[in-house]
């Protein structure tokens, strides 16, 4: 896999939340609360963590600790928010290079503690926490499953370095019997195949992508431009007339006519089954 | 009757194909085909790769009744493109999960088996596989409120990817010893990572880490069954009819982290170590 920038998801984490303190010690996964749109809402971002225990997750990879440590960051701020009348805002700050790769990883099952992170951001969202995902750098496979995809609202950073996908392009290559250069030449004209965030935008499931002067280093009006982002995403959710708050925004993409047709047929087809 | 001749009649569950399985699970003359191949529903995007497609883009959406119940079975084809999960057939998936769940919403108590026979996302349609692996799993996550969800993976493709994550969220699983389930394949690893961390090639250590037998002995499924089509059913009727998990394992994250957080990681992982770490903590 390719040598990857993955600090961008500690600098946007700490300059939205204007250094906000930890709720937990914990070093790959950082987990505090901040205001947004004036309000109390929780963010969370993972974090490279060179010193952990497991060598295959020291990148800022989401391994099993990363997973269970995610889905415990989303199910606490549920059950802080049972009773509460409003239910407070989560964001994802997604950068993410990967899910870890290692044999600890399967052994323990590192699907189930992914399946946690997951299964506790859509919980949450059915829960009635409007949940927005940022992505400021990586955003791939089973990373991102775990962490943003259950998001109500997704936005990107529109910049090189902001990529979405289902595997590196080495291994991506490898495993369809493909040269790095034939997949490269094949992303331009198969959009779903690329792994630029323009390419990703086509499909329809962004809610927005945001032109940033330094994603690496943001300035005063990056941050703005960022915040106000996030609390239009906010105020749209709560807007939303869906009392399940689902996912199915991200079906009109001009790509995606396949999955509009296919939900479609089985919704005609299904009463009369019945 | 001899053990020869109980194999030979036994009525394998592996060698059944994705449509019959589903209608083998289903209580006979029960089931409906929805979205089925005569749409012709083929990927736009693998044609568009001079690849083979196929008209359900492998998948078998089949509604019926189980004992009575009303019950729609996903079945994933292993035999079409390793079972990957493209758009479309991520579609049918995703789809029939969300019409379940409507069905709750509106009195008609729906349950659903999945059968698992997949690599993950099919990279050729990359990140529409992917985008609909998490709408698949946003679906699971609402239908598991009102009744299970129950995945099956026989073998002998496995459930792999972040169909495997899907796996994690169902209420209950059920595997056969033929059976792998994992988030990396070991080719993946052993690409990724190098052949010390994980040599693809020895079967007895793929088995004996990911296998249906451990998975179910260290808590990470529910019941570990024969490749024989009456007892897969009789299972997941069981399930059904044991109605929700107290608990989701998903939602296992304290448990889980404790038992993590006692595990030696200086050295590899062996099967042993995982069913000590879990049966003590965790499961």
């Amino acid at each position: 896999m390719e040598q990857i920038q993955t600090t961008r998801g500690a600098t946007w984490l700490r300059l939205l939340t204007d250094d906000a303190p930890a709720v937990h010690d914990w070093p790959s996964v950082h987990v505090c609360n901040a205001p947004l749109a004036g309000a109390p809402a929780r963010w969370i971002a993972v974090l490279p963590d060179p010193a952990s225990r497991f060598p295959r997750a020291r990148n800022g990879e989401v391994g099993l600790v990363e997973g269970w440590q995610l889905a415990r960051a989303v199910q606490e701020t549920v059950e802080q928010d049972r009773n509460a009348a409003v239910k407070r805002p989560i964001v994802a700050v997604i950068d993410v290079p990967s899910q870890a790769y290692g044999r600890r990883e399967e052994a323990y099952g590192i699907h189930q503690a992914l399946a946690g992170a997951a299964g506790a951001y859509a919980e949450a969202r059915l829960a009635g926490h409007p949940v927005i995902g940022l992505i400021v750098g990586l955003a791939m496979s089973g990373a991102f499953l775990a962490h943003g995809y259950q998001a109500n609202r997704l936005i990107a950073l529109d910049d090189p370095g902001v990529m979405v996908h289902a595997m590196g392009k080495a291994s991506a290559a490898r495993v369809t019997l493909r040269t790095v250069e034939a997949l490269e030449q094949l992303a331009e004209r198969i959009p779903p195949m690329a792994y630029d965030i323009r390419s990703y935008a086509s499909l329809g499931i962004l809610s927005q992508v945001l032109g940033v002067a330094d994603p690496a280093a943001p300035g005063e009006d990056d941050l703005a431009l960022v915040r106000a982002a996030l609390e239009a995403a906010l105020a749209n959710i709560l807007a939303d007339p869906d009392p399940e708050r689902g996912l199915a925004g991200r079906l009109q993409g001009e790509h995606r006519a396949a999955s509009r047709r296919v939900r479609e047929l089985l919704r005609s087809q299904w009463e009369a089954a019945n | 009757m001899t053990d020869i001749d109980k194999l030979l009649r036994r009525d394998s569950f592996i060698e059944r194909n994705a449509r019959s399985r589903a209608r083998a699970l289903l209580d006979p003359g029960s089931m409906r085909e929805l979205a089925g191949p005569f749409e012709r529903l083929h990927s736009p995007w693998l044609a568009r790769q001079q690849l083979v497609t196929q008209a359900d883009d492998g998948v078998v959406v089949a509604k019926g009744t189980l004992d009575g119940a009303p019950t729609v079975v996903l079945a994933i084809e292993g035999g079409f493109q390793g079972g990957s999960m493209g758009e479309i057939g991520g579609a049918k998936i995703a789809g029939a999960l969300h019409l379940a769940a409507r069905d709750n919403r509106r009195g008609i108590a729906t349950q659903a088996v999945i059968l698992f026979e997949t690599g993950g996302v099919r990279l050729q349609e990359a990140n529409l596989g992917l985008a609909a692996i998490a709408e698949i799993q946003a679906a699971i996550v609402d239908l598991r409120r009102y009744r299970p969800v129950i995945g099956v993976s026989a073998g002998t493709v496995g459930c792999y990817g972040g169909m495997s994550i899907a796996a994690g969220l169902c209420s209950y699983l059920v595997l056969t010893r033929e059976a792998r389930l994992g988030l990396n394949g070991p080719q993946v690893i052993e690409q990724e990572a190098g052949v010390n961390e994980f040599d693809a090639r020895q079967r007895a250590l793929i088995w004996g880490l990911t296998g249906g037998a451990q998975r179910v002995a260290t808590g990470l499924a529910d019941a570990c069954v024969e490749d024989d089509t009456p007892e897969v059913r009789a299972t997941v009727a069981r399930l059904f009819a044991q109605g929700l998990p107290a608990q989701n394992r998903s939602d296992r994250a304290v448990e889980y982290l404790a038992a993590l957080a006692g595990i030696d990681t200086g050295a590899q992982a062996a099967p042993e170590d995982v069913r000590t770490t879990y049966t003590q903590g965790a499961a």
